[in-house]
């Protein structure tokens, strides 16, 4: 199986962490593994994304061109990332901030409110988590136990207090799925 | 090997130059390589190296000329702009017969471009680049991995030629992360550098200049390092054909180009053509003995590349005229994706109709 997805959102929401704790976690249970971030002349409040690739098999192209998910944390990216959808693909939209709604049909649609169950476990700024909790409880790439361990290596050691949060976060988006 | 860790090429790049021995860096900042100068800043200072952010390119290369002179493991890095600017000191370098590691992270141009992944400085790291009668041992990794290799196998070859070493990767390469694993031992011995600058204690002074003004002399000099390369290319030439589906058609591409050029093989294979991938690891030298080998079977090329067509001249040295050799590539950082190579592989597979489309 290959997982390949495009996160997106603006400047600050935590795309790039999020697209790295998937790739980590996947390289921890021995799976192929590539993560590459938009680079350009962003500024603050600006679209970031970044393409993430786990794979059973050597990852071919780490160039996302056609991603089987694409979890979306702002309106732009909603617009811009939407199209290139594979059919039957997966579209985690961050229902807390875009009220529109995906306009294909060929594709499934989970809207989370990943700002507002944040909010309710602490903080803003885990919204990223609770994206990234839906998307693993609809596909299976990682397990919650390897995001786990790839935040104990992610964060510096006086930071580690904030785990649990994080993981209460990714149970949240978790529970979105097949309700 | 060493635990495995998730790293940006570019910082991956700098640990691999430190494992390797490399002690000296100067640079100047320009994306999308700027990871890899930040890295050396932190890092060598920790095992009592140099690193030096340089008022400019020129100045950069020149400070390179000077560590290398005095025998130490230097390395420098930039993006496709800044290299034009270092040209001068690495033909310098080259008459001069210095080691010295070179990293291109390319990006789009020609002129200031932009700053998405490009491969359009093929030419200029294949060519010599700078002036006057050289060339440079250059390589292609792929994956990040290959980068760590490579770059550590780079140091060693520098040495053993005197000879200025290019890795050439590209923006993606640069900013994409994906397991690496180091090796545990250190670095073996460098070689002795006994024509190096240090010191002239107890032996007759080091001269190391690259003018020769007597004309009979310089031509002589040009031999030698003629006999120099031809030894680089008896001895290093690396590549890695992919041919899982033994095929007709067969894809050369290198770096990044290489794994989206595998994704396409896939793409194509599962709408009944069959392809391979001849994958350059080294540009300079080309692996020509790869289109020898293929030579029976091989009944068209493409070269895809992410330029207007740069490399495609040298598949067509390479192929000599035994199939004919199509192009596919954008440009300006623009990454031609799978569908569209397929595209241009099912055009080429109607002109040569006949082939191994299976049912």
């Amino acid at each position: 199986m290959t997982y390949q997805v495009i996160m997106a959102g603006f400047g600050g929401q935590g795309v790039m962490l999020m697209g790295t704790l998937l790739a980590y976690a996947g390289m921890l249970e021995g799976k192929f593994v590539s993560w590459i971030p938009s680079y350009g002349p962003e500024m603050r409040g600006g679209t970031a994304n970044c393409m993430v690739v786990v794979s059973d098999v050597e990852v071919a192209s780490p160039v996302v061109t056609e991603p089987n998910c694409v979890i979306v944390m702002n309106r732009p990216s909603l617009d811009k990332f939407e199209r290139v959808l594979l059919p039957d693909g997966l579209l985690i939209i961050n229902s807390s901030l875009i009220s529109k709604e995906a306009e294909r049909s060929d594709i499934r649609v989970l809207r989370v409110p990943c700002n507002d169950e944040a909010m309710a476990v602490g903080s803003a700024k885990v919204a990223n988590m609770v994206a990234l909790g839906a998307y693993l409880a609809a596909t299976g790439a990682v397990s919650f136990e390897s995001v786990e361990k790839s935040l104990k290596k992610a964060l510096p050691e006086r930071r580690h207090d904030l785990i649990p949060m994080n993981m209460e976060a990714l149970r949240r988006g978790a529970s979105y799925v097949n309700r | 090997m060493g635990e495995k860790m998730l790293m940006k090429g570019n910082e991956a790049i700098g640990e691999a130059a430190i494992k390797a021995g490399c002690r000296f860096f100067f640079g100047y900042p320009i994306t999308p390589q700027n990871e890899l100068p930040e890295y050396m800043s932190r890092r060598l200072p920790e095992v009592g190296g140099v690193f030096l952010q340089a008022e400019s390119e020129v100045a950069a290369i020149n400070m390179v000329y000077g560590a290398s002179c005095a025998g130490g493991r230097v390395m420098t890095s930039s993006s496709s702009p800044g290299i034009s600017l270092k040209q001068e000191g690495i033909s310098y370098l080259a008459g001069s017969e210095l080691p010295a590691v070179i990293v291109n992270i390319v990006r789009g141009g020609p002129g200031l471009g932009g700053i998405q992944p490009a491969q359009s400085d093929y030419f200029q790291a294949t060519r010599g680049g700078g002036h006057g009668d050289y060339r440079t041992l250059v390589y292609a990794p792929s994956t990040i991995q290959e980068m760590v290799d490579l770059v550590m196998m780079a140091f060693d070859k520098a040495d053993a030629y005197r000879n200025p070493v290019l890795v050439l990767g590209d923006g993606i390469l640069g900013q994409m992360m994906e397991p690496v694993e180091f090796p545990d031992e250190p670095p073996p011995e460098p070689l002795a550098k006994p024509w190096a600058t240090t010191g002239a204690e107890g032996r007759p002074p080091n001269i190391i200049s690259s003018i020769i003004l007597d004309p009979e002399l310089l031509d002589k000099h040009n031999w030698h390092l003629m006999e120099k390369y031809e030894q680089i290319r008896k001895k290093e030439t690396r590549w890695e054909i992919y041919d899982p589906y033994e095929a007709e058609i067969f894809l050369v591409a290198y770096g990044t180009m290489a794994r989206v050029a595998r994704a396409a093989i896939e793409a194509a294979h599962s709408r009944g053509i069959d392809c391979g991938l001849v994958r350059p690891i080294t540009l300079w030298p080309f692996p020509e003995r790869a289109f020898d080998e293929l030579a029976d079977r091989a009944r068209a090329y493409l070269s895809v590349e992410m330029s207007t067509g740069q490399m495609v001249d040298d598949v067509k040295i390479a192929a000599a005229g035994r199939a004919p050799v199509y192009f596919y590539g954008r440009a300006g950082g623009v990454v031609p994706s799978p569908a569209e190579i397929v595209k241009k592989i099912e055009l080429i597979f109607e002109e040569i109709k006949g082939g191994s489309k299976r049912a």
